[in-house]
């Protein structure tokens, strides 16, 4: 079917088509990528697991867990939702379905190759841009400018005066994502070495997360939000303060993952100082979203894409209050490098931005399929699978973070620490593989979505309608 | 609103990114072209060549066009002793020069001015390979380390000292530590001790100049197993290391480093073929209380991967 699309007129193709590819797109990758991170949490539990080829080893997998996640999951949904909600915010269609169907052909295909080279050991070696500089090349030119290309001229052809909050994260986003990627892979790109090479690796990895994951998750929940509760946005300049302090402070502090490397000193306190005024534009996302549910709390418990919605806002306030200070140097010592990073690290994505992102392309999935959700019980299913599984991830490795960092910090021999901690990796592979589980049931229920949902008469959205199942 | 105004906005989003920026791009690549490389520093530029990780001289990430490491202890044009024994770092025809010898600036100030005037490091030629050694001397009333253009400065060839050496005083660094990335190592360990806590176990942290011309650096983010930056001075027995990576519990029963035995490919040193099988077979028994020693870890061929990898482990993270 997406073979067919490619190669049609542009006219041809159903308003919806590039939504739709990309949001299951998303789902396959998300099985996938809580697959691989299952499979990589029974390795550390139980390394005598699966031994023998180095196809299964631990340092072959990991990676390709990371980027099957953050590049395929999250940054797929995120296509998704751009591909809807933009047009939706400016009142008007895509501004080509075929470029966005291009963008997801070309997303898998390099996604795959990407993932596969990098499982068969064949890396750059350098965390987070671990994706050789080929593939970093087809990202920023293959994907990220055909996704620019359409959000920017489908804001640029809107039929509404202003720019709606979510327009302007999605469209500043993408281009900054270009410009980080491009940056942070020079030293591949131009063999920039030594000091310079470490620095732009975690320069990349925190403005990955800083300029991409959580902005746009945030910019997601400023459309589902209001949409699901039918209040409008409890206030368009908290949001526009939001945007502008992203911009502004979270870009500066990717030093504070260096803390105990030679870089220069004030550039440690710069980073500490930027990193705690993360908790500006945190807490006016966070205050703005809570505030526009006034007087629709119910649908937190009725609706099942505002449950997820709502859910991500709420574990956004613990984790900007972890990123906020553990990256000042009077915590930073103690859980720099322990399991408290690792779920922090799950905390962010797991946890607010997976949730936010589930909650659109449910609804997304819906409005654009014209169809009702299969089955609620499924959906609430898929929930608590993935809350609890991701509760447990958090706590369990949290909890081996903190010893970790006093077996540091009181010079325990290190083998004792790997003794202390093995109980909590084997909770934290019980959790992961219920978030995966879930995930499996989320894919068959939007499948059968596609085939089998309520049809949504035109004009009534789909959390209008009764659930059947 | 002015700032909701689209064309005010896209010149806002344009200059606060760029702002901050410059800020964390250009400040702190000032800081670092003031650093001095030390000896760790051009050891190990010299001895992992140009880059590690995939490249044009190593797509498969192999450890393929990477220099090899030699002890020599006697001079191999006049057989003179070199006492204690010094390092040299073989680039044979057609191995990509590290870094430093290509961009001088790379070095340092000093270092540079050393290594292009008493070093000659401008003469090397790759199309016919050159031998480079550290060598240290004053400059501006400071001891410094430079790198010794040892094929021009005392007409050391590639293939003579090769020879000279033999190959076990030859080390795989380069190699090994193209294993060390591909294996990913590095998500377990981590090659940056921390400035406080981390003196007492694990040594002290690296110097500014200690990874100019490094690419990769492969700090590592996320420590579950102990710092390696200088695990050989803690532990430099090769028979050690062999059995740890075979099967770490062998050595160390609570141990979760995965094993590493496939590094020994099909044959051992003597060219038998290694019957894992029967191996796993022996240390399953082993572990339930059958029998009371382990099986013998076989003994890896001179090309294993994993002997590459004991080469780096041991002589570079000292
Ligand atoms: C799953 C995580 C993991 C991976 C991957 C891993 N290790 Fe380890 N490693 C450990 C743990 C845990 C220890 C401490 C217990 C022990 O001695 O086995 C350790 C110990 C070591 C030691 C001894 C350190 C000391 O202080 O004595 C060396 C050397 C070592 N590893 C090298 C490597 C190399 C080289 C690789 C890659 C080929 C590697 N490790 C991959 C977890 C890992
Ligand atoms: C089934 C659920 C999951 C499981 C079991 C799981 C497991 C793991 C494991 C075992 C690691 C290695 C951690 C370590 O080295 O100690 C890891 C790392 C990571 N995972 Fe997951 N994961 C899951 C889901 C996700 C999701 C959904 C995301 C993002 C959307 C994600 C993002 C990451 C990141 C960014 C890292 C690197 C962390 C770091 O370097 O500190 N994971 N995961």
């Amino acid at each position: 079917m997406l073979m067919k699309y490619l190669f049609a007129k542009n006219e041809e193709i159903p308003a919806g088509s590039a939504t739709i590819f990309f949001g299951f797109s998303s789902i396959f990758w998300f099985v996938v990528g809580t697959g691989l991170g299952s499979f990589n949490a029974a390795k550390l539990a139980f390394p005598d697991w699966v031994t023998g080829t180095e196809l299964f080893a631990f340092g072959h997998m990991r990676q390709v867990h990371v980027l099957a996640v953050i590049l395929g999951w999250i940054s797929m949904a995120f296509g998704m939702t751009m591909m809807y909600m933009t047009p939706a915010l400016g009142n008007t269609k895509l501004w080509s379905e075929k470029l966005g169907l291009w963008t997801v052909f070309m997303w898998n295909v390099g996604l795959s190759l990407g993932l596969t080279l990098l499982w068969m050991g064949i890396t750059s070696g350098r965390e987070y841009s671990d994706l050789i500089w080929p593939i970093d090349l087809v990202v920023i030119f293959g994907v990220l400018l055909p996704l620019g290309i359409n959000v920017w001229m489908t804001i640029s052809h809107r039929k509404t005066q202003g720019i709606y909050i979510t327009n302007w994260f999605f469209g500043a986003c993408i281009f900054m994502l270009m410009i980080v990627f491009f940056v942070g892979n020079s030293p591949e790109l131009f063999n920039l070495t030594g000091l310079t090479e470490a620095y732009l690796t975690f320069w990349f990895a925190h403005n990955v997360l800083g300029l991409w994951i959580t902005p746009v998750a945030a910019a997601i929940a400023y459309y589902t939000i209001p949409k699901l509760t039918g209040n409008p946005l409890y206030s368009h300049r908290i949001g526009h303060l939001h945007f502008w302090s992203i911009i502004a402070f979270y870009s500066t502090p990717a030093s504070h993952h260096l803390m105990s490397a030679p870089l220069p000193e004030w550039l440690k306190s710069f980073a500490s100082v930027e990193g705690v005024l993360i908790l500006i534009p945190a807490v006016a996302f966070v205050a703005n979203i809570l505030l526009t549910m006034k007087g629709k709390w119910s649908l937190f418990v009725e609706n099942i894409e505002t449950k997820f919605s709502i859910t991500g806002v709420l574990l956004a306030i613990p984790l900007n209050m972890q990123g906020g200070f553990q990256q000042t140097r009077a915590i930073n010592w103690y859980v720099h490098g322990t399991g408290w990073i690792v779920a922090h690290a799950h905390l962010a994505l797991l946890g607010m931005s997976s949730f936010l992102e589930a909650a659109a392309v449910y609804f997304g999935l819906q409005q654009m399929l014209r169809r009702k959700l299969y089955s609620l019980t499924l959906a609430n299913l898929h929930y608590w699978f993935f809350i609890i599984g991701f509760c447990t991830y958090w706590i369990s490795m949290t909890i081996a973070g903190l010893m970790q960092g006093a077996g540091k910090i009181y010079e325990v021999p290190y083998i004792d620490v790997v003794v202390a901690e093995h109980p909590y990796m084997i909770a934290r592979w019980a959790g992961g593989t219920m978030v995966f589980t879930g995930n499996v049931i989320w894919l068959y229920n939007m499948w059968m979505t596609a085939r089998e949902g309520t049809i949504v008469p035109s004009g009534r959205y789909a959390h209008e309608l009764a659930y059947e199942r | 609103m002015a700032f909701q105004r689209y064309k005010f906005g896209a010149a806002g989003i344009g200059l606060m990114f760029g702002f901050s920026m410059s800020i964390t791009l250009f400040g702190p690549a000032n800081d670092f072209r003031s650093g001095v490389s030390t000896w760790v520093g051009l050891d190990k530029q010299l001895s992992l060549g140009r880059v590690i990780g995939f490249s044009y001289e190593d797509p498969l990430v192999i450890g393929d066009g990477k220099p090899i490491v030699v002890i020599l202890d006697k001079d191999p044009k006049t057989g003179a002793a070199i006492d204690p024994p010094q390092r040299a770092y073989v680039y044979s025809a057609g191995i990509k020069f590290s870094p430093g010898v290509n961009h001088p600036e790379l070095l340092g100030p000093g270092v540079r001015d050393l290594s292009e005037g008493k070093g000659q490091i401008a003469q090397a030629n790759m199309a016919t390979g050159a031998v480079f050694t550290i060598g240290k001397d004053e400059f501006n009333g400071e001891e410094l380390d430079y790198i010794v253009n040892a094929t021009a400065v005392s007409g050391w060839t590639p293939a003579e000292v090769l020879s000279a050496a033999g190959d076990e005083n030859m080390r795989y660094v380069g190699k090994g530590k193209t294993i060390y990335i591909t294996e990913g190592c590095w998500w377990c360990h981590t090659l940056l001790p921390e400035q406080t806590q981390d003196w007492q176990f694990f040594g002290a942290p690296p110097f500014l100049g200690d990874m100019n011309g490094e690419m990769p650096t492969a700090f590592g983010s996320d420590r579950k197993a102990p710092d390696l930056l200088h695990v050989a001075s803690r532990n430099s027995s090769r028979e050690w290391m062999t059995m740890h990576f075979f099967n770490p519990r062998l050595v160390q029963p609570n141990s979760i480093m995965p094993r590493f035995d496939y590094l020994w490919g099909k044959k051992d040193a003597s060219g038998n073929t290694i019957d894992f099988k029967k191996w796993r077979a022996d240390y399953t028994a082993y572990v339930n209380g059958k029998t009371i020693y382990p099986p013998e870890v076989p003994e890896p061929a001179r090309t294993a991967e994993v002997r590459a990898l004991i080469d780096w482990v041991l002589t570079s993270l000292r």
